[in-house]
């Protein structure tokens, strides 16, 4: 393809290397998708909290101008504070960019074997509101009450996201996550929206199940879930749960989509600071997360083709890090896989 | 926890009528009768001195007479087995669960389960023994919600300082006496700061109080990770009552599923047993291939806790013998056996024993 043409297809993404081992993961998917021949731009971009006027905590007004302008973000690891006197950088980026749906494929690998195999299922959570509202109080001495908030708008509008994810994805069947038998009102509401929206998506099965029941069936059988859709904090237990079936956080992705098309894939794991910076870390669950990207991106043939790669290389097992069970380096993983992905050209 | 009656030195409702025991027995939905009926055969077989005292509860009534029956019944005769009711979700909200209502009358504030891999069973996970204690009277389960604006709800999750000691002693006393070596308290303090912090501070408390007990703690969604890859690092688990629910399905899934585990709902006066997970099973229900086995295990639970511990024994004993033969075993752990075929197989063993059985 001529040059110029092909620097006119690059797309901007804004990547936040992260802490700890961040860096070095970022670097390894930046060599990888430099090996795909990706049309991607990456802009580097640091999210460390700063008081903005007003005395409010804020992301850095760059990295804020940088991913409103190229909508799609990759990261890395952020580490959490403990007495920064700042909420989380999590936290405040899902405010920030309005990240209202967490988006977990969690699919078996085939190569690293976990008891579960043929797991192929997608959790979909509602990450701005529910028990993670943040709204304590202590009504009296040794009496606190926390609430859980759910509104239709926001009930809806994961939904939707829900259907439009499994019809663009080909998926058969969402089935929404709850527990309206004991929280009549609030897990109510949100089932009442799942069901208003699918009326819409006729063309997706729609199936509602108790929490309990979908923990109870999960690890048994993994394999008759499709999509899930839930609200908060069932959403953050059962994608870990999930995660954990495949093989844990080091091999997970995540996307998180926002409002005014906003999305951010991201790497689940901490920031490991017992071993960062030596070449030991695993990149797989971030490059897994920009594989996530490019297909959000409509990129699906690079993002097949490093899929491929990266999976091959686990398969074969001669290059695996250390808690994959090998003993190489991330280098070296790192180089397998770019190799992989020049001979699948 | 000044006022804590220990249920491990409790004693039993005393056995007026003349050496029996009266039990409430609440059929409930799905497969609950058949299922208890089977309890009910099993027991007159063996000559179980337990009568049932039966008191139906209709979920599709809007009034709470039907409960507040079964409630007062339990409040005379102190022991229940149950089915679980099912909770409609065509009825308006005010109209709450039944089975939480009884368990928060009656203050039945321990929920217990104690999930072991059974040899006969195939699962994906072996050497499973954990004990998991949920609190079953707060929390998530306070049926406290209002709309204050339309289209915004509030759920009030409500945890409390007596609440929580009173649960974490509870689970200090009972790994203590089943010599169990660690206590692990499952919580997301570091999103529910306030509400979850407490609990977790309770928790320490109380562990303070038994040294020979490790205690430490684990954020819920790191522990459902942890029990589908490592089951076998659990040893005693205490949580808050969502947690609690979340984990216990884990946890029977995880050991063959919720025909298999039996589970009980203990309170300072009155205690009720049932399946741990509490299933109403009503794509299966009347159709003979339900696995009474969760059933009869909670109905073996609850002999011991009426201190007719041979009784427990024999029938428990008899249903593990069964448990390894597969042609026995039901559809949810693989076979193709009928409920009858696993009874009838139980009461075989117990009447082989040469115990005094009645007829067959």
């Amino acid at each position: 393809m001529a040059g110029n043409a092909w620097r006119s297809m690059m797309q901007t993404v804004t990547l936040i290397p992260g802490d700890g081992i961040g860096p070095e993961i970022s670097t390894a998917v930046m060599k990888i998708f430099e090996a795909a021949k990706a049309p991607i731009r990456w802009e580097e971009r640091n999210v460390t909290a700063i008081k903005g006027p007003g005395g409010r905590w804020m992301i850095p007004p760059d990295a804020k101008e940088s991913m409103d302008r190229s909508k799609i973000g990759l990261k890395g690891p952020l580490k959490t504070p403990i007495a920064a006197g700042h909420p989380s950088m999590n936290l405040l980026l899902r405010k920030t960019f309005d990240l209202y749906a967490n988006v977990r494929p969690c699919v078996s690998i085939e190569g690293y074997k976990t008891p579960y195999t043929d797991v192929n299922l997608v959790t979909i959570r509602e990450n701005t509101e529910g028990e993670y509202s943040g709204i304590e109080h202590v009504i009296v001495d040794g009496v606190v009450q926390s609430i859980k908030l759910i509104t239709e708008n926001a009930s809806r509008r994961i939904a939707e996201y829900a259907f439009e994810y499994a019809r663009n994805n080909q998926r058969s069947s969402v089935t929404a996550v709850h527990k309206a038998n004991i929280m009549r009102m609030s897990d109510g509401l949100f089932l009442r929206k799942c069901r208003e929206v699918a009326e819409n998506y006729k063309d997706v099965k729609f199936t509602e199940m108790y929490l309990d029941t979908v923990c109870l069936n999960m690890v048994q059988d993994p394999t008759q879930f499709d999509v899930l859709v839930m609200p908060n904090l069932y959403g953050d237990i059962l994608s870990d749960l999930c995660a954990g079936l495949i093989g844990g956080l080091g091999v997970t992705p995540s996307g998180n989509i926002g409002a005014n098309g906003v999305a951010i894939f991201e790497s689940v794991h901490g920031t490991a600071p017992d071993i960062a910076g030596l070449d030991l870390a695993n990149p797989t669950a971030l490059l897994l997360s920009a594989v996530m990207m490019l297909r959000h991106m409509g990129l699906h043939d690079y993002g097949n083709k490093i899929q491929t790669a990266c999976f091959d290389t686990i398969r074969d097992k001669k290059v695996l890090t250390k808690d994959l069970g090998g003993n190489s380096k991330c280098s070296e993983f790192t180089a397998d896989i770019c190799r992989r992905v020049q001979d699948l050209d | 926890a000044q006022d804590l009656q220990l249920q491990l030195h409790y004693c039993p409702p005393p056995a007026k009528y003349g050496g029996r025991h009266t039990v409430t027995l609440i059929p409930g939905d799905g497969i609950g009768p058949e299922l208890l009926n089977h309890v009910r055969e099993v027991f007159r077989f063996s000559c179980v001195p337990v009568d049932f005292e039966v008191v139906h509860v209709n979920s599709a009534l809007e009034t709470e007479e039907d409960i507040n029956n079964a409630i007062t019944a339990i409040r005379r005769n102190g022991v229940a087995l149950k089915g679980n009711i099912e909770t409609k979700h065509t009825m308006p909200p005010s109209v709450k669960s039944r089975n939480n209502l009884l368990r928060t009358s009656l203050d039945l504030y321990a929920n217990v389960m104690h999930c072991q891999s059974l040899p006969g069973v195939q699962t994906r996970h072996q050497n499973i023994d954990i004990m998991i204690i949920r609190e079953n009277t707060e929390g998530e389960y306070s049926s406290l919600e209002h709309e204050n604006v339309p289209g915004v709800v509030e759920s009030l999750k409500i945890i409390t300082r007596n609440n929580s000691l009173r649960i974490a002693e509870y689970a200090f006393r009972l790994a203590r006496e089943k010599g169990r070596r660690r206590v692990t308290a499952v919580h997301k303090a570091n999103i529910m700061k306030l509400g979850d912090g407490l609990f977790l501070q309770c928790c320490r408390e109380v562990a303070s109080g038994y040294p020979d007990i490790t205690f430490d703690s684990m954020i819920v969604d790191n522990t459902t990770m942890q029990l589908v890859s490592k089951p076998q690092q659990f040893d005693v688990m205490v949580m808050p009552n969502l947690y609690g629910n979340v984990v216990s399905n884990v946890c029977a899934g995880l050991v063959g599923g919720p025909g298999l585990v039996p589970g009980a709902n203990y309170g300072r006066d009155y205690a009720v047993f049932e399946t741990a997970t509490r299933n109403t099973g009503k794509s299966i229900a009347d159709k003979n291939i339900a696995n009474p086995t969760a059933m009869l295990l909670a109905g073996c639970m609850m002999l011991d806790h009426l201190k007719l511990h041979d009784h427990a024994s024999s029938i428990r004993n008899a249903i593990f013998t069964t448990m390894n033969e597969n042609r026995l075993h039901t559809a949810d752990i693989g076979g193709q056996g009928t409920t009858s075929e696993v009874v009838q197989s139980v009461m075989r063993i117990i009447q082989s024993k040469g115990q005094l059985t009645a007829e067959f």
